[in-house]
């Protein structure tokens, strides 16, 4: 066991009692201390009560008690998720130094799971953006090159599991969040069904859009941390009342026999990259060579889910960043004694807030002012149950969706960064599935010839049939392993200093 | 020259339109689990959710929808199928996420009435007020500003903020315009908020005290030349927090406009605190340039969908309407129409029907409360049921029909418990107050009377019954007038063979 095995085998190990979760911890924080001032995934460690959760879970397990099956397992968190008493910056200078004073449910499930939160991992400002360069605190690099961007947001996420700083993290998707760094560093991320798993804690970027969920570098660690923090809350309005699927028996049935699997038309060709498309035809056809039956669909109305989604989600945005007024949290600029709250309120967001969020507000704001709403937040409203009702019927075609992650692998750190709109098509791929709220899951399928970076292929499966996307991200995880002979992310260069 | 109200109504319509803004008694807030008592320490009763922290969620608190409901059955509302809630974008320092969560073009309650009556000369008249929607929203926090010299925002010093307030259910009953009140616009306005407050308090859904803003309104008036079936230019005025304040506000609101319009100022359209002392607005912040509160539906609220079998056990809940419940008591105590007005005017129907209730005589508990103890209470500037409790009252009339004490003897007894001597059982025996029933001791007074007044005495067994008037007089003073006269009589008669 090392710190590149899969969370399943240090689960393992644990039990067995073959390592202690203070000592899985340690590795880790070890590998952090080599590899992180390179990378820079994390924004804040906390070691002291990670080590205190390692100890009490290796005290339990001394003690006899049944654990939860990944008791003792490191685990990398957004830091756009709450958690009690530790800094929770969001990426953004507006939050620095705020401490929480509650825990997000996720994070509740996460502790209740006995997983081991090591720390917070960067992402771009308030989840805003495709390459973690939004961040207040200056951008992650993609362990694959760091040069390149890791994807975004969260990107920090993505490059801890890459850089075996982690073996699981939790992300957050609201356009492709999860999804895309996973593609851009060769791991697996999964946006559940919205209302899968709770929001409450989620520092909200758009509320109607906006799904924590699961990472990790192999689709059943990705199935089992998901089994973890699924289910329903009452705290959460959106959450959906209903069992959860079991993920983690689809990620290991291998099986797809017989099964519908339908190609997006819409989600290929112009503007994707020749290597993603052929990486992604590659892992067609082993599909094929495992039983899948594969039909093309046509979902015409993704030709304006981008259109859409840069009305609703700055729309919603512009709301939920209202409450940052330096009031309450976070930081207070100017308040000299000679200032009104609004002036005070107007300073602070001038420095707290971001170009790419101030753009965002603005957007939104002017997309909900009167005489604008119909045109813009109500018509993209529209044409968002549109893409709902081309998701519909394509699923009374085939069990799943298949397309490209993103369409290209990851560029360079400040290549698009000046460009909103070219980085903003990173997402084209992604975000259909936030618009119709299913599911979405994204797991690497080679190494593009031109660049030999990663590509992501991404599984779509309706509404609370998450299972159906480890069903066969699970089968093709296995065939692909055994045609490289060895997992992905051995391909990649060496960390200086990574043990 | 500027125009007296009958002038003022004689040139111009007023039309009028009400906002009420009701703040629920629930125990916990809109949505989240604090409580929403009164008076807390400031910011003692806040969580993440109501202090709008970063990721906080709102659930919706079931017994406000619940309540909200009740409220549209009791003012013959449609409950909608499927409502929604709204954000209403505005930023303000004691609104936590600087959105309020407040139904906007999909309320829960929409199209009812209210039947008013108002007392007039022409005879007692009625008004069909119309609901146009009961909407559900959440209350702010409050701002004390401190320094400066007007308690206002403007020239404070700083401000303190408590949110104990904010997250408290709140209930808006707005009407549709209300036309064709003419001259007594005040009154109707008066009588809405009077009935309003009546159905409330039946239900039981909310406190409704205006003194500490439970219950709020705000008063929408215009004015257009009579005849010309015009809408004029409404100012809406803020924050008036006693019924009285109604009736003033509606008054002055069409003495000042009707005065404008007179000398050929237009009205505009805008925001008006009342001010309590005087009487009279002051101008607040202008309309002319609309504020855009940028609604939309609220993401992180699922629809409310009540079914119709939870709408149908809500209505079978429903208590007598007030009005039903006043003709029921007119006639179960036999009260004359003025006497029931009167009642219900000095808003003491409530509290004579519970001494009724703890078996005192209906025609004396309303004696007692409409007339000794609220002489007393207008003496002294309070409301009846804060000098005596009911129960009291009823212990009182109670002991007054056993024939232990008399009215006069009653007098004190109350004077007693609101000096507050104790219950009127301790103000009895504190102060001797028993009436001389004891024969015995009645017949000692009676023959020392007899024997002081040998001839009046003789007379009467001669058959001039009046002149035991003499003997009565001096038996009730030998008692401190602590006998029943009747008894005394009666005695008094059988003993000189009458």
């Amino acid at each position: 066991m090392s710190i590149r095995s899969s969370a399943a085998e240090m689960a393992e190990a644990l039990t067995k009692k073959e390592i202690s979760a203070v000592e899985l911890a340690n590795q880790h924080y070890a590998q952090i201390e080599a590899v992180d001032k390179d990378v820079h995934a994390f924004l804040h460690l906390d070691k002291a009560g990670a080590l205190a959760q390692a100890e009490s879970i290796d005290k339990k397990r001394a003690a006899g008690e049944k654990l939860p099956p990944l008791a003792g397992v490191p685990l990398a968190l957004k830091d756009v998720l709450v958690q009690k008493g530790v800094p929770t910056t969001c990426g953004s200078k507006m939050l620095e130094g705020w401490r929480p004073p509650y825990d997000a449910t996720v994070v509740t499930k996460l502790k209740d799971a006995g997983i081991v939160i090591l720390g917070k991992t960067n992402m771009d400002e308030f989840a805003m953006g495709s390459s973690t360069e939004n961040s207040a605190y200056g951008p992650t690099h993609n362990p694959w090159d760091l040069t390149r961007i890791p994807g975004g947001s969260g990107g920090g996420s993505a490059a801890a599991l890459a850089a075996f700083e982690a073996p699981l993290a939790i992300g957050t998707d609201t356009g492709g969040s999860i999804r895309q760094p996973a593609a851009v560093t060769a791991t697996v991320g999964v946006k559940p069904t919205y209302g899968g798993v709770s929001r409450y804690g989620l520092v909200a970027f758009s509320s109607s859009l906006d799904q924590a969920g699961p990472c990790a570098r192999t689709v059943l660690d990705t199935a089992m941390l998901h089994q973890s923090i699924a289910g329903f809350d009452p705290k959460d309005s959106t959450s959906i009342n209903h069992a959860v699927p079991d993920v983690v028996a689809a990620a290991k049935k291998k099986d797809v026999k017989g099964l519908k699997i339908g190609i997006v038309k819409q989600l290929s060709g112009a503007g994707y990259q020749k290597g993603v498309e052929n990486k992604f035809n590659d892992a067609v056809a082993e599909l094929v060579k495992l039983g899948a039956e594969i039909v093309e669909v046509s979902c015409p109305n993704f030709e304006y889910a981008l259109a859409a989604y840069y009305l609703i989600a700055p729309s919603e945005c512009s709301s939920n960043l209202a409450r940052f007024d330096s009031m309450r949290f976070g930081i207070r600029i100017g308040d000299d004694g000679s200032k009104g709250a609004e002036e005070v309120m107007n300073l602070t967001r001038q420095v707290g807030f971001g170009r790419e969020v101030k753009r965002r507000i603005i957007l939104g704001t002017y997309a909900l002012s009167s005489g604008y709403y119909d045109a813009y937040y109500g018509s993209a409203q529209k044409v968002r149950t549109l893409i709902k009702r081309d998701f519909d019927a394509a699923f009374e075609k085939c069990d799943v969706l298949v397309s490209p992650t993103a369409p290209t692998t990851a560029f360079k750190i400040g290549e698009k960064s000046e460009d909103p709109l070219a980085m903003y098509l990173n997402d084209i791929a992604t975000i259909p599935v936030n618009l119709a709220g299913i599911g979405g899951m994204s797991l690497p399928c080679g190494l593009a010839d031109e660049d030999n970076l990663p590509v992501g292929f991404q599984i779509m499966s309706p509404a609370m049939k998450d299972d159906r996307m480890y069903l066969v991200g699970g089968a093709l995880e296995a065939a692909l392993l055994s045609k490289w002979g060895k997992p992905i992310l051995d391909f990649a260069p060496r960390l200086a200093g990574s043990k | 020259m500027s125009l007296n109200y009958d002038q003022a109504i004689e040139k111009y319509e007023p039309t009028l339109g009400l906002e009420v803004h009701v703040e629920l008694n629930t125990k916990s807030k809109m949505f989240c689990g604090c409580a929403t008592e009164f008076g807390a320490e400031p910011n003692t009763q806040t969580c993440p959710v109501c202090l709008g922290l970063p990721g906080a969620l709102p659930v919706v608190n079931k017994t406000a929808i619940e309540s909200s409901i009740l409220i549209g059955l009791a003012l013959n509302c449609s409950i909608a199928p499927f409502s929604r809630f709204a954000r209403k974008n505005y930023f303000y320092p004691d609104m936590p996420k600087n959105f309020q969560t407040s139904q906007y073009d999909e309320p829960i309650c929409i199209n009812g009435f209210l039947d008013v009556e108002i007392e007039t000369y022409e005879g007692n008249k009625v008004f069909r007020i119309d609901i146009e929607r009961v909407h559900m929203e959440e209350d702010t926090g409050k701002s004390l500003h401190v320094g400066g010299s007007t308690g206002r925002i403007h020239g404070a010093e700083y401000s303190l903020l408590d949110y104990n307030r904010a997250g408290i259910p709140l209930v808006e009953i707005v009407t549709k315009i209300v036309p064709n009140t003419g001259k007594y616009a005040p009154q109707v306005a008066r009588a809405y908020v009077a009935a309003l407050r009546d159905i409330l308090r039946g239900l039981k859904v909310s406190d409704v005290k205006m003194e500490q803003g439970s219950l709020r309104c705000d008063v929408n008036l215009s004015l257009a030349p009579s005849g010309s079936g015009e809408l004029g230019t409404r100012s809406e005025t803020k924050n008036v927090n006693s019924l009285r304040s109604v009736e003033t506000a509606v008054s002055g609101e069409i003495l000042r406009q009707a005065n404008r319009l007179q000398s050929g100022e237009k009205i505009v359209q805008e925001t008006r605190h009342f001010l309590e002392e005087s009487g009279e607005t002051r101008p607040g912040r202008s309309k002319e340039k609309a504020e855009d509160y940028r609604y939309f539906p609220e993401p992180d609220l699922v629809p409310v969908v009540p079914d119709n079998k939870w709408i149908e056990e809500l209505r079978k809940t429903l208590p007598e309407k007030p009005a039903d419940r006043r003709k029921r008591l007119q006639s179960e105590w036999s009260v004359p129409e003025k006497e029931m007005t009167a009642m219900v005017n000095a808003e003491l129907l409530d509290t004579v029907e519970e001494t009724v209730k703890l078996g005192a005589d209906p025609t004396k508990a309303r004696s007692w409360w409409l007339g000794e103890i609220s002489r007393i209470a207008n003496e002294r500037d309070v409301v009846a049921t804060e000098l005596i409790s009911v129960t009291a009252v009823a212990q009182i009339i109670n002991l007054i029909n056993q024939g232990e004490l008399t009215d006069k003897l009653a007098r004190q007894v109350v004077d007693g418990v609101i000096a507050g001597e104790g219950t009127p059982a301790d103000v009895i025996s504190k102060r001797g107050l028993k009436v001389v029933s004891d024969d015995g001791a009645l017949m000692k007074a009676i023959e020392d009377a007899i024997a002081a007044q040998p001839d009046t005495a003789e007379r009467v067994r001669g058959g001039n019954i009046p002149a035991a008037g003499a003997l009565i007089g001096a038996v009730m003073k030998a008692t401190g007038g602590q006998a029943d006269a009747a008894k005394v009589r009666e005695l008094l008669l059988k003993h000189l063979g009458q």
